[in-house]
């Protein structure tokens, strides 16, 4: 057992339960986004809830931050030991022949997350994190008291059309990098056998569906506040 | 047909190589690619100069020892085929044509287009095998009772036939469709169950000191694999492995 992640099937078993912890917490962030469309007020009253409950403040949320930082830097890990399996390349490579552009970059479509996650953790958890654990600020309510404020910071964050336009590109990028990675995962825990056939179905659902659903509602609360 | 060839030429594993063309005429489309190579190489002797060395043997689609990555697939342009089962109809007229060693770290460059695959003959030493007592009295394999579903995936795994077209399709050089068939065609039968846990242990353990690279599943290695053999069976070797790594 001490061994295991210094192992090849080791490390794919590590990637994908980081990956399922971050496919469970993306759901999760999509169903308390998609409440914002419909209620300003129930988006206020889960966003307090999550951003106030020790469960989820001092254990989840530990686990998701250390799940993030070990699914990228174990994927570069990874990157560097397989480009070191084949260190002359091949002059003529036809791979789209035999694979998807999508499983062929990974890394690329990864990078790309990355890059919108430190716009994200900028527009959104640095200043969650400021407001809360160094100003001391966990009323979760606007600067005049009059309601609580995550509505509107979300509102204001959608205003400007670059930002939205960045949103959308980096949720086209993660529905790429879950168009390989939801069936990778379950394959590499050993879930493919006659009894798993509808997953590849179903996660090619949730790769596109949940992207859009991210897209939707940025667009919806960008057009929405413009008119 | 008329055709160009840029081949692969490197004297011996310390040599840096470089891709030669060489032009070739009225090759027949009835052809193999392996005899259209041995044209080629007529015509080269009769000049003077080196023949293309490349690995071949039954010339029947069985032994796994032809290789070749042919325009940027091992075993060229068909599905279900090794080399010697290429033919030149797949091919047209005034087709410039690259002909490489399937590339790994862990399949050096003997000469040309012959690599050295003895990695996966170290694989299978370090568990690829069952034992059996064979004092005489040895049970017959047919009088033990075995699920016909088992049998057909153990039998489908056991096809294998260790070219290495998995790896040199692998854009990670990964060894886990030969490793996994290996494990599964053991796993799945009454006489692999013995030796099962330490098994999959060493031949994994063994595949990551050949310096084989990890799977990320892009399934390039099922669809050029010449016997067709699934991910399904890389799948199964993750269940083993996590399995014998939680008991041993």
């Amino acid at each position: 057992m001490s061994g295991i992640l210094n192992s090849s099937i080791g490390r794919k078993f590590a990637m994908a339960l980081s990956a399922f912890f971050l496919m469970i917490f993306l759901l999760q962030h999509f169903a308390i986004n998609v409440t914002s469309v419909f209620s300003a007020n129930t988006f206020n009253e889960t966003s307090h809830f999550m951003g106030t409950n020790a469960l989820v403040q001092y254990v989840f949320q530990p686990i998701l931050l250390f799940s993030v930082v070990f699914h990228f830097v174990m994927g570069f890990v990874l990157e560097i030991k397989n480009r070191k399996a084949r260190q002359i390349p091949y002059a003529k490579n036809n791979g789209a022949a035999n694979s998807s552009w999508m499983s062929r970059n990974m890394i690329w479509t990864g990078l790309a997350i990355l890059a919108f996650m430190g716009l994200h953790f900028y527009d959104f958890w640095f200043p969650e994190i400021n407001t809360k654990y160094i100003q001391g600020d966990m009323s979760g309510l606007l600067a005049d008291g009059s309601g609580y404020r995550y509505f509107e910071e979300l509102q204001h964050k959608f205003l400007s059309p670059v930002r939205v336009g960045i949103y959308v590109v980096a949720f086209v990028f993660l529905a790429l990098h879950l168009l390989h990675g939801f069936n990778s995962a379950f394959q590499s825990v050993g879930a493919n056998n006659k009894y798993t056939k509808g997953l590849k179905g179903f996660g090619k659902a949730y790769a596109i569906l949940i992207p859009l659903g991210f897209v939707i509602i940025a667009l919806y609360h960008h057009f929405n506040h413009i008119s | 047909m008329n055709l160009t060839l840029k081949i692969w030429r490197q004297k011996n594993k310390d040599d840096k190589g470089k891709l030669v063309d060489y032009k070739i005429n009225e090759v027949s489309p009835d052809m193999s690619f392996l005899e259209m190579l041995d044209v080629l190489n007529e015509q080269l002797i009769n000049k003077g100069e080196d023949p293309v060395a490349f690995d071949h043997d039954c010339r029947e689609g069985i032994c796994g020892m032809c290789s070749l990555f042919i325009n940027g697939q091992a075993h060229g342009p068909d599905r279900g085929i090794t080399t010697c089962q290429l033919h030149m109809r797949m091919f047209k007229d005034e087709d410039t044509i690259f002909i490489e060693p399937f590339r790994a770290t862990a399949f050096p460059v003997i000469k040309d287009l012959v690599v050295d695959r003895t990695s996966f003959d170290r694989i299978q030493h370090a568990g690829g095998f069952i034992s059996v007592n064979t004092s005489g009295n040895t049970i017959d394999a047919n009088a033990i009772p075995v699920n016909k579903h088992d049998a057909d995936e153990a039998f489908e795994a056991a096809t294998c036939i260790g070219c290495g077209a998995c790896v040199a399709s692998c854009k990670n050089s990964s060894a886990m469709l030969f490793v996994g068939a290996k494990v599964s065609q053991f796993a799945l039968l009454p006489q692999g169950k013995v030796e099962a846990t330490d098994r999959v242990l060493n031949m994994v353990k063994q595949m990551d000191e050949e310096g084989f690279g990890n799977c990320t599943n892009t399934g390039a290695c099922e669809i050029e694999c010449p016997k067709g053999i699934s991910l399904e069976n890389i799948a199964r070797m993750n269940r083993e492995y996590l399995s014998a790594s939680l008991k041993g």
